[in-house]
């Protein structure tokens, strides 16, 4: 209830915002809406959406399988952790423009150059998050499966997951918002479609109706996958717990 | 070191043990310990605390590999263990986490055994929501439950008040009389020992080594105050003899 409260204000303060200022500078919520209306009729609105979600979709997942696969690799084994993390650090702290940039002189301005330039942006912040969850699995659990002989996928699914889950669960969280923010950047530089190519022609229009008729959409699909997907998935997997650390959810 | 899985009882040949002290010196846990036993019997290692109980029970279990000496474990190999933490996984239930350990286990088989342990009410439950006498018995109930050719049992009773720990240790002598499994119990308390043992190995301080060895000849279940009280008092006797050396 609050925060349905909490968002109507936040929508009046817009409209009262809009009332005082130049509308080409900041339209009111009708004008955007009406926009966003104009787009989806005409159907830009989807297949724009459509492709920035498919660039999101892919490069996470790409960034999510790799960094687990490595951060787990670097936490459990302490040579693989002292080889590997100069280069981790080089690569948290190179901006992601450099890397997008570099990606598409490369390999040209191609969808894999895009993706792959986005999942490498990613990669550096899920390898971190999962060495941690991989440095403090419970070496106890560990013997008690090696004395019962438990075989590796048995020990995968039951003991390494289960304990591996708030932490990819975390890296979900954190990874889905840089990851759509960077493929932004991905599509205005050098794709011809998704929001970011949107976003780029309503900068040379100066369209901050148009701007905000894609921003907008986009922030409430994401608001949807956190509040329909990853909660409901880590609330399944915590339900042992006795007093879960739940998310906060939008109702 | 070596361990080797073919024969009619447990051998343990353990010729030392080392391992580094907090300090970087190397310290002798285990000297010339020695001992068998024979299939289908129950065997008690009883021995102050810190003389290297557990670490000779690492050793049995396989998660120390780093000594010099020999292993060889009953035929077949099948390892059940009880830790001192019940160490189940608290993200599955009771039933879950004996059918993770033992997977060729029949449904029917592990019903029975959680019935004989008295645990059938609480199949569903996460052993977060168990008190630790009722994880010990699921933590038992699970080596059992992969029909060990031995079973290791860490200080089984450490921790739970008396009712419960007399209650625990009637239960393990019905079952180890009830299944023949070959058992070996680590603990400090002698008592316990003669009351759920056929042999009893006394290990002296550091470096520890079998001091003395002592049948039990009463059967678990006949054993009356009067012969527990006998046995205790050799017992400590040949303690007493291990220490005036």
């Amino acid at each position: 209830m609050i925060r349905l409260f909490s968002l109507l204000l936040l929508l009046a303060l817009w409209q009262g915002a809009a009332l005082f200022a130049d509308p080409r500078r900041l339209p009111g919520p009708l004008p955007v809406f009406e926009a966003m209306a104009h787009e989806a009729q005409t159907g830009a609105l989807f297949t724009n959406l459509g492709a920035t979600l498919a660039r999101v979709a892919a490069s996470f997942l790409l960034a999510m399988s790799l960094g687990a696969a490595l951060g787990y690799a670097m936490g459990r084994r302490r040579a693989l952790d002292r080889l590997f993390d100069p280069w981790l650090v080089i690569l948290l702290n190179l901006p992601a423009l450099v890397v997008i940039v570099l990606a598409y002189l490369w390999a040209g301005l191609t969808e894999a150059a895009a993706i792959g330039a986005v999942a490498l942006n990613k990669l550096p912040n899920a390898i971190v998050v999962m060495r941690e969850g991989a440095r403090a699995l419970d070496h106890e659990l560990d013997e008690m499966a090696e004395v019962f002989r438990l075989r590796p996928a048995v020990r995968l699914r039951h003991i390494v997951l289960p304990q591996l889950t708030p932490y990819i669960a975390a890296a979900t969280r954190s990874g889905l918002s840089l990851v759509w923010k960077i493929v932004l950047v991905v599509e205005l530089i050098g794709r011809s479609n998704g929001v970011g190519f949107e976003i780029n022609m309503a900068f040379q229009l100066f369209d901050v109706r148009l701007l905000l008729a894609y921003a907008i959409p986009f922030v409430l699909l994401m608001l949807g996958v956190e509040t329909l997907l990853v909660q409901p998935f880590e609330r399944h997997v915590s339900r042992w717990r006795r007093r879960p650390a739940r998310g906060q959810g939008l109702a | 070191m070596s361990r080797d899985g073919a024969a009619a009882l447990l051998e343990v040949r353990v010729s030392h043990k080392d391992y580094l002290s907090a300090g970087g010196r190397p310290q002798r846990a285990l000297e010339n310990l020695g001992f068998s036993l024979p299939v289908g019997r129950a065997g008690a290692v009883v021995g102050p605390s810190g003389c290297g109980k557990t670490t000779l029970l690492r050793i049995i279990a396989g998660l120390d590999t780093a000594f010099s000496g020999e292993v060889t474990l009953p035929a077949g190999g099948r390892l059940g263990m009880v830790f001192q933490e019940p160490r189940l996984l608290p993200w599955r239930s009771v039933i879950d986490n004996l059918r993770i350990a033992a997977p060729q286990a029949s449904e029917d088989a592990l019903a029975a055994l959680l019935a004989a342990l008295e645990l059938e009410d609480h199949a569903q439950h996460f052993p977060g929501e168990l008190s630790l006498g009722l994880a010990r018995r699921v933590a038992l109930a699970r080596a059992l439950a992969i029909e060990p050719d031995l079973l290791l049992l860490d200080e089984p009773f450490v921790s739970l008040d008396d009712a419960l720990a007399r209650d625990l240790r009637a239960r393990i002598a019905a079952l180890i009389d009830e299944k023949h499994v070959t058992t070996l119990i680590v603990t400090h308390d002698l008592r316990e020992a003669i009351e759920l043992a056929d042999v009893i190995f006394l290990l002296s301080p550091r470096p520890a080594r079998v001091g003395a060895t002592l049948e039990v000849e009463t059967p678990r279940r006949l054993m009356t105050k009067e012969a527990a009280d006998a046995l205790e008092a050799r017992a400590r006797r040949a303690i007493e003899a291990m220490r005036g050396r």
